[in-house]
């Protein structure tokens, strides 16, 4: 009797499968790539690494040549998984700004493909992996070819010297900041390459401007971050972030009002070296089409715009690691990290949960600043070139340089008497909170002003 | 362009305010109902009673209060109605409709056909999603051609007419069809021949008649319409289709 024991399995419910997997890989892949840096990029700390070669595998790493490959091959697992890294958030921040830009605009934005749509990045990614990869007739195919990997690179390169958390950081470097600054560069390359190789006007124009607009805003974040740098006496990105405290009036932005403008110096500066609006006149839809990129296509295409996204990130981590207090957790000072490390050759466990609540401290602080990014971009409309230039050179340049000159006297006042700095901190920190105050309750009356309008967060 | 202190430094106040302003402008839409209405499936109510009352959807005849007075067909401007009056073979001084098609891709909504009915059968209803993949899936066929409908008789005293809930055919025969299905298959048009001098009378009668939805065939002779409307079902029978999905019984 088949027909009485037959079993038809209920119908699959794509629409239910993909909520779910969707609400999971919210979880997960924060949790999961997060976890992986905690766990690895600790590991491959060279102390900590050949202290794992030697005790567990048993090897003397002075004696054995074979140990500086397994090293270099650790290296290589290091780099995929930051790219890894970047690729997934540039993804998910690509559906986070559309969604945020939707709201603002008072419409959803993507929201079907799974829940809130956040598969919408992975449908993206696929479309346009799947189209043809176009090189104009008349193009230098070789550097149209090229040029996305310059860019890549040099959004890529930037993560080495990178913190995520308190031992979370591939190689602290003693010049960490300088090195950022000088990889960033790259980007500026691959534009440049891109708009000249193209053979497009447009892209031309575009290209041209962004290297006019990334070259002459590198001077004041140059000036902004050396604030930051003559206050911890450092270029290293930890040690930057250790000179600084947990709690908000510890931070270098509160801790000195050269520091506060010198952060929004940066902020701006980085905005534009990211071609983020208002200042990306180099992608200028309305006059240039999509400027440097116009001409591409397909995977090569995406890559711009993986850099694009991934880039908020960097720039928010920079501000944040330079001048909100990076990882650092409140109420755990230096000597205390180093309790919980303890004596021993590999670390004990709690201590990687510290890590991982240092990283989420960290992603947290860099969360809130991508969303202002995002927010200014949904704000403002784009600058025109002149107003570009003279923001840069009559404003942010001179602020940039008295922003310097303040800490160098605020360090000697700061020498003489520690006082000074923690008044600074507590006042600026009060401020702060009654402006976020002061905001929140307009905010309110801009809502309430429109007759019968509420808070309403409904209509996902 | 600053050209003293203050207007520099006004400049800068100027920039500070107009982002707290601003800013504080996007996240109170931030926090407010985005107004897009997730048309057609996230809708709180169904999108049939979001139309304004007078709407005028698709045609929708009753056959059950049909007066077969081809009032509607004369009003329609566009002449996409097209009624077919019969004799019933069983019993002669009844009259039946054998054909009552509606073009609902021709129509334009005017409204022109239900004003002169007399029973109030051929109405708008608010249905007005019916995407198909065939244009010709669009004739809806409220008379079928192999049961045709006795036409309804007017009592004089007869306080209302006692017509179906408006909507329930049209939803009726819109759930039967499905939106890929195909059309129904016409003779192919006949090829153009040198129009015949004299009489075109036998020649008209000699064609294969053409449906409602065949308009080249119609529109590739000179007047052969009234000849092909007037010809017999027995005729149409070979060159007619099983009726469409949707074209079936229009009572239940």
């Amino acid at each position: 009797m088949p027909s009485k024991f037959s079993f038809a399995f209920p119908r699959p419910n794509t629409r239910r499968i993909l909520f779910f997997s969707s609400l999971a890989a919210v979880f997960v892949i924060p949790v999961a790539l997060f976890g992986l840096l905690v766990v690895y990029l600790p590991f491959i700390q060279k102390d900590v690494f050949f202290t794992f070669v030697r005790e567990t595998l048993h090897r003397d790493p002075d004696s054995w040549a074979g140990t500086q490959w397994l090293y270099g091959a650790a290296l290589l697992v290091a780099g995929l998984l930051l790219f890894t890294f970047a690729s997934v958030s540039g993804g998910i921040f690509s559906w986070y700004e559309r969604r945020v830009a939707g709201r603002i605009q008072s419409r959803i934005g993507p929201n079907r493909v799974g829940a809130g749509g956040f598969f919408q990045w992975v449908a993206d990614a696929v479309k346009l992996l799947f189209k043809e990869d176009l090189v104009p007739a008349e193009a230098d195919s070789l550097l149209f070819r090229a040029a996305p990997y310059f860019v890549v690179a040099g959004m890529t390169l930037t993560l080495v010297a990178l913190p995520f958390g308190q031992s979370v950081i591939v190689a602290d470097l003693n010049v960490g900041i300088f090195y950022i600054l000088a990889v960033t560069s790259l980007i500026v390359v691959g534009i440049l390459l891109s708009g000249w190789s193209s053979n497009s006007k447009w892209a031309l124009f575009g290209g041209m401007r962004s290297a006019a607009q990334v070259i002459s805003y590198e001077v004041p974040s140059g000036l902004a971050i050396m604030t930051p740098v003559l206050m911890a006496g450092t270029l290293s990105m930890q040690g930057i972030i250790r000179a600084q405290g947990g709690w908000p009036w510890q931070w270098f932005i509160s801790r000195n009002p050269a520091a506060f403008v010198a952060f929004f110096i940066l902020f701006i500066s980085q905005l534009a070296e990211a071609n983020r609006t208002p200042f990306d006149l180099p992608e200028a839809e309305s006059e240039l089409v999509a400027g440097y990129m116009s001409e591409y296509s397909g995977f090569r295409f995406a890559l711009y715009f993986l850099v694009e996204w991934a880039n908020l990130w960097i720039i928010s981590a920079i501000a944040v690691s330079l001048f909100l207090g990076g990882w650092q957790v409140p109420g755990l000072e230096d000597q205390d990290w180093a309790a919980l490390r303890g004596a021993g050759s590999f670390p004990p466990v709690a201590w990687w949960f510290w890590q991982l609540l240092s990283v989420g401290v960290f992603a947290a602080k860099t969360m809130v600043l991508v969303t202002v990014v995002i927010w200014i971009r949904w704000t403002l409309p784009r600058i025109r070139v002149d107003q570009m230039m003279n923001l840069c050179w009559k404003y942010l340049v001179p602020a940039g340089f008295g922003a310097m000159l303040f800490t160098l006297l605020w360090q000697i006042a700061v020498s003489k008497a520690r006082i000074v700095q923690d008044i600074s901190g507590g006042v600026l920190f009060v401020l702060f909170v009654y402006a976020v105050f002061r905001f929140f309750v307009l905010t309110r009356k801009n809502i309430s002003r429109v007759v019968g309008d509420r808070v309403d967060l409904t209509n996902w | 362009m600053p050209t003293s202190p203050s207007e520099y430094v006004g400049n800068i106040r100027d920039t500070v305010k107009s982002f707290w302003h601003g800013m504080s402008i996007t996240l109170s839409q931030v926090l407010r109902r985005p107004i897009t209405v997730q048309y057609p499936d996230r809708t709180s109510v169904p999108v049939q009673d979001l139309l304004p009352a007078r709407y005028r959807g698709f045609l929708e005849v009753d056959a059950a209060i049909c007066t077969g007075c081809q009032a509607c067909e004369r009003a329609c401007p566009i002449s996409c109605i097209q009624i077919l009056l019969e004799k019933d073979a069983a019993n002669p001084k009844q009259r039946v409709v054998s054909q009552f098609d509606i073009d609902e891709a021709k129509c334009m909504f005017c409204g022109l056909c239900v004003e002169p009915c007399p029973t109030g059968a051929i109405q708008h209803t608010r249905e007005f999603e019916a995407t198909q993949r065939s244009i010709r899936n669009l004739v809806f066929r409220w008379a079928d051609p192999l049961h045709p409908f006795p036409v309804y008789k007017v009592q004089k005293d007869a306080p209302y007419f006692p017509r179906a809930p408006l909507g329930s055919l049209v939803r009726e025969i819109l759930s039967r069809r499905s939106w890929d299905a195909n059309g129904p298959a016409y003779l192919p048009p006949e090829p153009l021949k040198p129009p015949p001098p004299p009489a075109p009378k036998p020649a008209a009668a000699a064609k294969p008649p053409a449906p409602a939805g065949a308009k080249p065939a119609a529109a590739a002779t000179p007047a052969p319409k009234p000849a092909a409307a007037a010809a017999p079902p027995s005729a149409d029978k070979p060159a007619d289709p099983p009726p469409s999905p949707g074209s079936g019984e229009p009572k239940p």
